[in-house]
């Protein structure tokens, strides 16, 4: 059966946005992972991994503030561009979208509280470079 | 002699329903949906039912009545379309959590390639992004021996049936009211009460009379004939003569509107729009030497294609698409004007069920909440019809299309130069703006000035072109 995916295609490694920049779109994963890293110290620290779906970037649209953290290709991924005034425009007419997005960040917000309630819970000072993740960022 | 008719009660001049009280006609648990017509306004709107419904703890029936299986190849399992999907509904429906998946996807489309008398140019999307879908509504045209793309119109059949939608496989040939509420009979001599009833049975049956016969003062669309046919190619010959770039030809030839070709996986699609599209103007079009050289120049067009439809194309709205427990979406409610007729079909579909699942179903509750839906649809529309007059405007005159050429071909020389011609054209021809939004583009000051004085220079004698 044939196959051709919709976005862009991204490879291994690939930098889709990066920590700091101004950004007017959020992204939608078509197929394959992502990663998102924010800078600490001088080190790029894991926040989360992002499968097919997903969305990313999807804070810019709502504030003004640059990307929060950078977000790298897993692998072969295709990520399709939402841009922020499709978005807003359509969210005006038929706010039931925005639904999904609420959806969305309220699990987040529900993962980053569990996960923080386990970092008070255990030794707070290694709590950025612990291997569990939550993915809390909407970049 | 004539005969002297029995004076009838007033109550039998209403409709049916208008009978009974309107007042506080909801869906609840158990409640029973049938929607008549499973293209994508009839799937769109069973999705948006049961996921709604359920996100509220309601439990609904839905039986989606389809008789065409779309896994069949040719017109029997296909709803007649150029198989666009415009770049505005990919995004929203990426963020509805709804991705067309590559097996559906034949192709992404990036750019498109405008072909006039004059010449041609190739316009890029700013973002060098697919984010443009071209699908088949079936399995494949005719003469497909082997599925190589799964079809767009099942893939959306299978993400109501996800959601706990039934695909009845019958033909409805009538619905009536029986104690206020709506009964569906089929051909296969099925009969079943409902609560609510949707129409979504497009343009192309007489589906539509079966809700004009209800008398409740709905009146079915204005729609014009249209011809699709569809050229195997092979994948590489697609490749190399239409890449990932939609053709628009925009050619002075009387009653043409426009035509597009669309590049599929191993198939090419072209759309004819215009006035009375018929048998006879067809070869006229494809003897056309700009038609001809999109294709390899041995190709003979006029028998090289394998599979051919005459559809209707949506051009003005219905009358009263509601009433009391009865709601009508898609193309047999209210289309976009030549485009992006999926994307009204997701409007007006996700509308209707926000509006039975969290307002009411009575035809006031259809009014206030879902009407305005379609008639936003319907006053953008406005606005698409002057555009459309100003291009076949531009069409017959040769110095206007040349000014055209000119502008998008030096906007699309340099990365940095603005392209307000391009994203006028491109939004106009995916269908990916509202026309209002381009219509009020074209007014901007620079756009006038640089689209007339591209004209006039085009038109003085000694201009070197
Ligand atoms: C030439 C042309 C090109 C087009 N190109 C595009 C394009 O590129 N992109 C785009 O977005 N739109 C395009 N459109 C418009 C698009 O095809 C329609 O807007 C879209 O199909 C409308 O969806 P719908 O579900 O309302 O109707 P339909 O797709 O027509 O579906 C109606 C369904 O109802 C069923 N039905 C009818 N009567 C009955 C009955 N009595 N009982 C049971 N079932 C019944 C039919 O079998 C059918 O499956 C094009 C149209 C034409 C004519």
């Amino acid at each position: 059966m044939g196959k051709s995916a919709l976005g862009t295609l991204y490879n291994d490694g690939d930098a889709i946005v990066s920590e700091g920049e101004p950004g007017d779109s959020m992204y939608v994963i078509q197929s394959g992972t992502v990663v998102l890293h924010r800078h600490k110290e001088g080190k790029e620290v894991f926040l989360a991994e992002l499968g097919e779906r997903d969305f990313f970037g999807e804070m810019t649209i709502f504030e003004r503030e640059a990307r929060s953290a950078t977000v790298r290709a897993k692998g072969e991924v295709h990520v399709l561009t939402v841009d922020k005034k499709t978005l807003l425009s359509r969210i005006q007419k038929d706010p039931s979208l925005a639904f999904r997005l609420l959806e969305k960040m309220s699990s987040r917000i529900r993962k980053m509280d569990a996960h923080l309630t386990r970092i008070k819970g255990s030794d707070r000072r290694n709590w950025d470079t612990r291997p569990e993740t939550f993915d809390g960022f909407g970049s | 002699m004539p005969v002297l008719k029995e004076k009838r009660p007033l109550e039998h001049k209403l409709s049916p329903v208008a009978a009974h009280d309107s007042r506080n006609l909801k869906l609840g648990d158990g409640s029973q949906v049938a929607v008549i017509g499973g293209g994508p306004a009839g799937s769109f709107f069973s999705y948006f039912l049961l996921d709604m419904a359920a996100s509220i703890g309601m439990d609904v029936h839905v039986d989606i009545y389809e008789p065409q299986d779309f896994s069949r190849y040719g017109p029997a399992g296909c709803n007649h379309c150029g198989g666009i999907i415009s770049e505005s509904l990919v995004q929203i429906l990426a963020t509805e959590g709804i991705n067309i998946p590559p097996t559906v996807v034949q192709r992404g489309i990036d750019s498109y390639v405008l072909h006039m008398d004059v010449g041609s140019v190739k316009i890029e999307t700013p973002l060098r992004e697919n984010r443009i879908a071209a699908i088949h509504r079936g399995a494949g045209p005719l003469g497909t021996k082997e599925a190589e793309w799964s079809s767009f119109d099942r893939f959306l059949q299978q993400l109501s049936q996800d959601m706990g939608a039934q695909i009845i496989k019958d033909y409805v040939d009538s619905i009536s009211f029986d104690d206020g509420r709506p009964v569906v009979e089929t051909r296969q001599g099925l009969s079943k009460k409902y609560d609510l009833v949707v129409g979504s049975v497009g343009l192309n049956t007489s589906g539509a009379k079966l809700f004009e016969a209800l008398g409740t003062g709905y009146e079915s669309p204005m729609s014009t004939k249209t011809f699709i046919c569809e050229f195997h190619l092979g994948h590489d010959i697609v490749q190399k003569y239409f890449g990932n770039s939609m053709h628009v030809l925009l050619l002075n030839i009387p009653r043409l509107k426009f035509a597009a070709l669309i590049p599929k996986g191993s198939h090419v699609t072209l759309c004819l729009l215009g006035e009375k599209i018929d048998k006879k103007f067809v070869p006229d079009f494809l003897n056309s030497p700009y038609v001809r050289a999109c294709f390899p120049p041995d190709l003979d067009l006029s028998q090289g294609y394998c599979c051919q439809c005459f559809p209707e194309i949506y051009v003005e709205r219905s009358t009263k698409p509601f009433a009391d427990r009865v709601v009508l979406v898609g193309d047999c409610a209210v289309s976009r004007l030549y485009k992006d007729g999926i994307g009204a079909a997701y409007t007006t579909g996700k509308a209707a069920a926000s509006t039975a699942v969290l307002e009411g179903i009575s035809s006031e509750d259809f009014k206030r909440h879902y009407w305005p839906a379609c008639k936003d649809i319907n006053n953008d529309n406005t606005f698409g019809k002057v555009i459309f007059a100003i291009t076949r405007q531009i069409q017959k005159r040769r110095s206007a299309k040349r000014g055209v050429l000119r502008m998008v071909s030096k906007e699309q020389s340099k990365e940095k130069n603005s392209k307000r011609m391009s994203v006028v054209l491109w939004d106009t021809f995916t269908g990916s703006a509202p026309y209002r939004d381009i219509f009020l583009r074209t007014l901007h000051p620079s756009f006038l000035s640089n689209f007339i004085w591209g004209t006039v220079i085009e038109t003085w004698p000694f201009h070197k072109r």
